[in-house]
């Protein structure tokens, strides 16, 4: 390990100390390996929508095979060299299924990594437990993956739609403890995750503070009525659980009726490109989201070692993606998520060794999370990243402020 | 009569060989089906796996190629009948704890009524309109799917149980399901040949070769076509029930435009008026994208693209379109040469 940098001497020395202190010691002096891990080497699979409709989300691809291509040249993990096989799905889960099979049966991977997309990895999940093959750092936001009992295989890895959701409620209760709420959601898992969480985070309150809810399809032309029947409702805080069209759809209508709530968006529908100036600057000031990475267009950032790390990384290694794309950041720290887990798993690359490493994470600190975000996980807690940062749209880019904010895995 | 009826591919297929050839052919039939049942023993278990989507892609493929080969109408929307298939199984067992082998009927049932109501107004329409026309049922299958999302499960689709095998037999899972999907294969092959090799298929070529003159001969065009249409769905549904039960999992996205596509470039590969032309296009379905990205990261479709024009190039009428005549010429001329040929002429 001599020839890692600062930061990720750091990241292992935090690693090692918490992985000691909890599941006390996991070091045998021995090797012992599962398949894919040997002296050598550790074969890591994935599947990625590299073309389809979901194509846009190879950046994240991209970026993890990058980074580990980084891990080899600096000597690799413990002197193995990580071979990363990531195989196209197209976004089609039996095109996953088939890909896994290969990756696990004929590859002879280790594990599963960041495996992109929520159908897709249901679509794995039960395979994968009933291999016993770990399917770690899930590509999704759903909530499902945090479930150790029943998939004790399988965890995922960024806040969840309904933690993030617990997190805007844990805010309007710190603040505004007489807030009359109305949510606008996606009629699908993806928006009922944030309705869920928003009930469950304002606890025995719930009943009384929602005062309305309204679904749309994304099928649906607009929101108008949706929001009109809102604002009818008398609320004053509102929170749109939408994918970006509708988000721009509905900060825009809010506005052109002059209502004015305090208005929450998630974390999915924040682009400045493609959401806040499209709806118009003026028109999506003071909305309020939430965030756990650092934006690298931030100027904050630019002159700290962390930030010069990434940006020599992705000179060096990813200079296919843009370096402003968010999705790179989560590639980047997803991939050090891992090497974390693999570092400390030391000479003990057995698949159970792997995933309990995995679930007895403390504190972690990455680089290109906000400062105070830490990964932690435990035997009956499989979701990393439970906290956010809120931050506020003036106009031209987004702010954080205030604490950082847990939000209850579940 | 115009001489446009009797077209090569009919040729190709029908009784017009020799019956020793025929003798010959059966020799073959059951070679592979001898094959087909020793093949499991001798591979992994992901072989075995990728041998039954071969199967099972070739089953949907033969459904097409009875509508598109046979009775000329061209569908861009049989991923749409597969995912019908593949839904009415998964919402059988999942919902009503119904066994796996149990959702084969309803699921053929559903595609043949469906199919039939989807051919009705497709008689009004003809080659590239009616292309439109199912290429309207493959761009909503994903979105209707998500739209009705009690029965569905909507986005996230639905998990299904495995099945497992009899204990009696002391296989596994894989090959259990290889040998369930090979039987309904052999059954819909045997069932499509006794269709098209006799009247209703004759009905089905004259009507694609000349609607007029079939017309005139006493066919009934649109119940014909719309049978064609209904028999045709019913092989896909069968095959995406089979699909749904071997995966595991169902979810709109695995049933996108793209499937329909695929089925279609499978048929014309692997030769679209023929049978066996279905089980090189499950070849191609299957194996070719795979290939293409083994070749190349960057641009598997490219290669995926090469592979079809030279398919087309060299093979025309698809690879078995092209190689049956050439076999069948190659045993009628063995026939003639041999002993018994005086036999065969007896017998005329």
């Amino acid at each position: 390990m001599k020839d890692v940098v600062t930061s990720k001497r750091l990241i292992v020395a935090l690693v090692l100390a918490g992985i000691f202190a909890t599941a006390g010691g996991g070091i045998c002096l021995s090797a012992e390996y599962s398949p894919g891990a040997g002296d050598n080497e550790i074969k890591i699979g994935n599947t990625m929508p590299y073309s389809g409709p979901a194509s846009g989300y190879s950046a994240i691809g991209k970026s993890l095979s990058a980074y580990l291509a980084m891990i080899n040249d600096q000597g690799g993990i413990n002197g193995r060299k990580i071979n990363f096989i990531s195989r196209d799905d197209g976004y089609s889960p039996p095109k996953t299924v088939e890909a896994v099979r290969k990756l696990v049966e004929e590859d002879q991977v280790l594990l599963l990594f960041q495996s992109l997309g929520t159908p897709p990895n249901l679509a794995i999940r039960g395979y994968l437990n009933d291999n016993k093959v770990p399917q770690l750092f899930v590509g999704s936001g759903a909530d499902q993956w945090n479930d150790p009992k029943r998939y004790p295989w399988t965890m995922g890895w960024q806040p969840s739609y309904g933690t993030e959701a617990r997190i805007f409620a844990r805010y309007v209760l710190d603040n505004m403890p007489d807030a009359k709420i109305a949510v606008l959601y996606q009629n699908d898992d993806f928006g009922k995750d944030y309705v869920n969480g928003m009930r469950s985070g304002l606890g025995d309150q719930a009943g009384r503070m929602i005062v309305a809810t309204q679904s749309y399809e994304t099928t649906d032309p607009t929101v108008d009525s949706q929001v009109s029947a809102l604002q009818a409702s008398g609320a004053d805080v509102l929170l749109t659980a939408a994918i970006p069209k509708f988000t721009t759809l509905a900060i825009r209508k809010v506005y052109d009726i002059g209502w004015r709530p305090t208005q929450f968006v998630n974390s999915v529908s924040t682009s400045v490109g493609s959401v806040m100036k499209p709806a118009g600057a003026e028109k999506g000031a003071g909305v309020i989201s939430a965030t756990y990475t650092k934006d690298p267009s931030d100027s904050r950032w630019q002159d700290t070692p962390e930030y010069q790390d990434w940006l020599a990384w992705m000179k060096k290694y990813n200079s296919s993606v843009n370096v402003a794309d968010a999705l790179a950041v989560y590639g980047y720290a997803t991939a050090q998520t891992l090497v974390a887990v693999l570092n400390a798993s030391g000479d003990n690359l057995t698949r159970e060794h792997v995933m309990r490493v995995a679930a007895s994470l403390h504190d972690l600190r990455l680089p290109m999370l906000l400062p105070g975000i830490t990964i932690s996980t435990g035997a009956d807690d499989y979701a990393p990243i439970k906290q956010m940062q809120l931050q506020k749209f003036d106009g031209n880019s987004w702010k954080v402020f205030g604490d950082v904010i847990k939000g209850s895995s579940r | 009569m115009e001489k446009r009826i009797a077209a090569p591919e009919i040729l190709a297929e029908t009784p017009a060989v020799p019956a020793t050839a025929n003798g010959w052919r059966w020799i073959g039939i059951v070679a592979i089906v001898v094959i087909a049942a020793a093949l499991p023993f001798g591979l992994s278990k992901y072989h075995v796996f990728e041998l039954t989507m071969v199967m099972i892609y070739a089953i949907a493929v033969l459904g097409l190629n009875i509508l598109t080969g046979y009775n000329g109408q061209i569908s861009l929307g049989h991923g749409g009948f597969f995912a019908v298939g593949a839904y009415t199984a998964a919402i059988l067992m999942h919902r009503y704890g119904v066994p796996y082998w149990a959702t084969l009927p309803p699921a053929a049932l559903t595609g043949f009524a469906l199919g039939v109501l989807f051919g009705l107004p497709a008689l009004r329409f003809e080659g590239p309109y009616l292309a439109l026309v199912t290429l309207a049922m493959a761009l909503a299958t994903p979105q209707l799917l998500k739209y009705f999302d009690t029965w569905t499960g909507g986005q996230q689709g639905i998990n299904l149980v495995k099945p497992e095998p009899p204990a009696l037999l002391g296989i596994d899972r894989d090959r259990w399901l290889y040998f369930v999907v090979l039987v309904v294969l052999v059954l819909a092959i045997r069932i499509a040949a006794n269709i098209l090799h006799g009247r209703t298929g004759r009905a089905f070529v004259a009507i694609r070769d000349h609607p007029i003159a079939a017309a005139a001969m006493g066919i009934n065009t649109a119940r014909y076509k719309t049978l064609a249409f209904g028999t045709s769905t019913l092989f896909t549904a069968v095959a995406g029930a089979l699909a749904a039960i071997v995966i595991g999992y169902v979810s709109p996205e695995g049933y996108s435009l793209f499937l329909s596509v695929s089925f279609l470039v499978g048929s014309a590969v692997g030769g679209i008026a023929t049978i066996g032309g279905a089980i090189v296009g499950g070849f191609f379905i299957q194996f070719v994208p795979n290939l293409a990205n083994d070749i190349s990261d960057a641009a598997p479709w490219a290669i995926y693209g090469l592979a079809m024009l030279l398919f087309m190039y060299t093979m025309p009428r698809g690879v078995v379109g092209t190689l049956w005549p050439w076999v069948m010429r190659f045993f009628a001329a063995r026939k003639t040469a041999a002993p018994f040929a005086a036999r065969r002429s007896e017998r005329a």
